[in-house]
């Protein structure tokens, strides 16, 4: 660490420190330092108690260790194709912060025996791709990666960030969830057991290898230590990635994002995966994973969208599941016959009340397509299904019986992707 | 030892041959795709179960059987 400053622990931010003057391998190395040993990184990491900033949030250390303990080469896979059309977190820090991310699969690959590495985003974000091939490119320069990391391009499909989807594509298939077992850990790219990591929480090993556990436990709560990033959208003065103390509760995040911009009704928590709050719920819960949980809700890769009390939720939630729906790899029957379904049955009960049943359509299709896929796919759109009828029930009432509300009137609020950034075909 | 069952939702298409050999534990949604009522396999029910898994064209039926306390 010479030369540099050591980071203060309390002081945020923190992965976002270098974002207007460390784009550049130089800059880089004069903000947070240069590249550290790898020397016991797993066990500093679970000391650190780092989580998966993905949206599972499952241990970072011990599912490195899971990768290391196996016999022979590993490889690891960076993953950036950030799937969820409300994040932005992830292509904030690969385009202004790459070197932050190329460092942590670097200490990765060497942490857990790797000789293969790969930094996955969407294949049809051309200028991101070259931004990264020119950062590793100035790496190699340095010879700072003995593994070299080869920078991909996968489809730009929801399901395709899913990670056995990645380790199918990297073996040569389409980029589609697959069965299991085997999972990539046991079994990955090229055969090898593979560690895939999002983006930010190799971003965050990079930071824990300089400056240790106890730095890492200086902000954030003693069961979910250390910060993470939120991209808040919706009715906000404000919308963008902010880093935050863990515990940092969705109130808080949204005054740090302006405030709102107009009367709130609810926060859409945790992306299209995720879940429905009433505001007024919402806003006391602090963003870790056990405290949204508590609430009914799920963390996910932290996503804040704040709907305006004007805007109707079932008619957006009818056509986000559309969007699940036609995103489907439409591998698994439950899953593509039962989002379409949804979708209609949403819709419906939206737009034209409750002819032909519908509001008990809805409830009918959730048990139809929970856990009968072979990922989460299905899952996730019943899930934030679900959270319409615990968190609007005086909407899904008026619904019933009414037809439509004014609020399906207003444009449509939450972001999906245009046409253009979308693959519809399977290469 | 106990058995469950298990079915791989991407080989399966929806053939239905499970709830017609296996009716006491397979039952077909709207779809027809395999609905398990639960997926532990009574021991009663375990040669018609494996014969099942055999019918099934295209392979998607699993019986996943765990070495338990007993034998």
């Amino acid at each position: 660490m010479t030369g540099t400053r050591p980071m203060p622990a309390a002081h945020l931010p923190r992965l976002l420190a270098g974002i207007a003057d460390a784009t550049g391998l130089r800059g880089y190395e004069r903000r947070y330092g240069p590249l550290p040993g790898s020397g016991r990184l797993i066990t500093v990491v679970e000391a650190a108690g780092l989580t998966g900033r993905g949206g599972a949030g499952f241990p970072a250390g011990r599912k490195m260790r899971s990768v290391a303990a196996r016999p022979g080469r590993k490889a690891v896979v960076a993953n950036g194709a950030e799937g969820e059309p409300a994040s932005r977190k992830d292509r904030l820090l690969l385009s202004r912060l790459p070197h932050l991310v190329l460092d942590g699969i670097t200490l990765a690959a060497a942490a857990v025996g790797a000789d293969e590495a790969y930094l996955c985003v969407h294949g049809t974000e051309g200028g991101l791709l070259r931004r990264l091939d020119h950062a590793v490119a100035e790496r190699q320069a340095a010879g700072l990666d003995p593994v070299p990391i080869q920078v991909t391009g996968i489809p730009a499909r929801y399901v395709s960030s899913e990670q056995s989807s990645i380790v199918q594509y990297l073996n040569g298939g389409p980029g589609k969830p697959t069965f299991s077992p085997p999972r990539p850990h046991e079994r990955g790219v090229n055969g090898k057991p593979t560690l895939v990591h999002n983006v930010e929480t190799l971003a965050h090993l990079a930071l824990i290898a300089r400056h240790g556990d106890r730095w890492f436990r200086g902000t954030g709560l003693p069961s979910a230590p250390g910060s993470m990033l939120v991209t808040v959208s919706g009715a906000v003065t404000r919308p963008g990635v902010y880093e935050i103390e863990m515990g940092t509760t969705a109130g808080e995040v949204i005054v740090l994002a302006g405030g709102a911009a107009e009367r709130l009704q609810a926060l859409l928590v945790g992306g299209y995966f995720g879940a429905w709050l009433p505001v007024e719920t919402a806003w006391p819960t602090p963003l870790t994973h056990s405290g949204l949980k508590a609430a009914g809700g799920v963390l996910g890769a932290g996503i804040v969208i704040a709907f305006p009390a004007a805007a109707c939720p079932i008619a957006e939630t009818a056509r986000v599941v559309r969007y699940l729906a036609e995103e489907s790899a439409g591998q698994c029957g439950p899953c593509r016959f039962g989002l379409p379904a949804l979708a209609d049955a949403l819709a419906s009960l939206a737009f034209f009340g409750d002819r032909g049943g519908s509001a008990h359509d809805v409830e009918a299709l959730f048990p139809l397509v929970e856990r009968r896929g072979a990922c989460r796919h299905p899952d996730g759109a019943a899930q934030l299904g679900r959270s319409v009828f615990r968190a609007f029930p005086a909407d899904v009432h008026w619904h019933r019986w009414q037809g439509a509300c004014d609020g399906v009137r207003r444009p449509p609020l939450l972001p999906l992707p245009g046409d253009e950034e979308r693959e519809w075909d399977w290469g | 030892m106990s058995a469950t069952l298990r079915v791989n939702p991407i080989a399966c298409t929806g053939h239905g041959m499970c709830a017609e050999l296996l009716p006491e534990v397979v039952e077909l949604d709207r779809w027809g795709y395999p609905v398990l009522v639960s997926p532990a396999i009574p021991r009663s029910l375990l040669a018609h179960a494996r014969r099942a898994a055999q019918a099934c064209p295209t392979l998607a039926l699993l019986i996943e059987e765990k070495a338990g306390k007993h034998r």
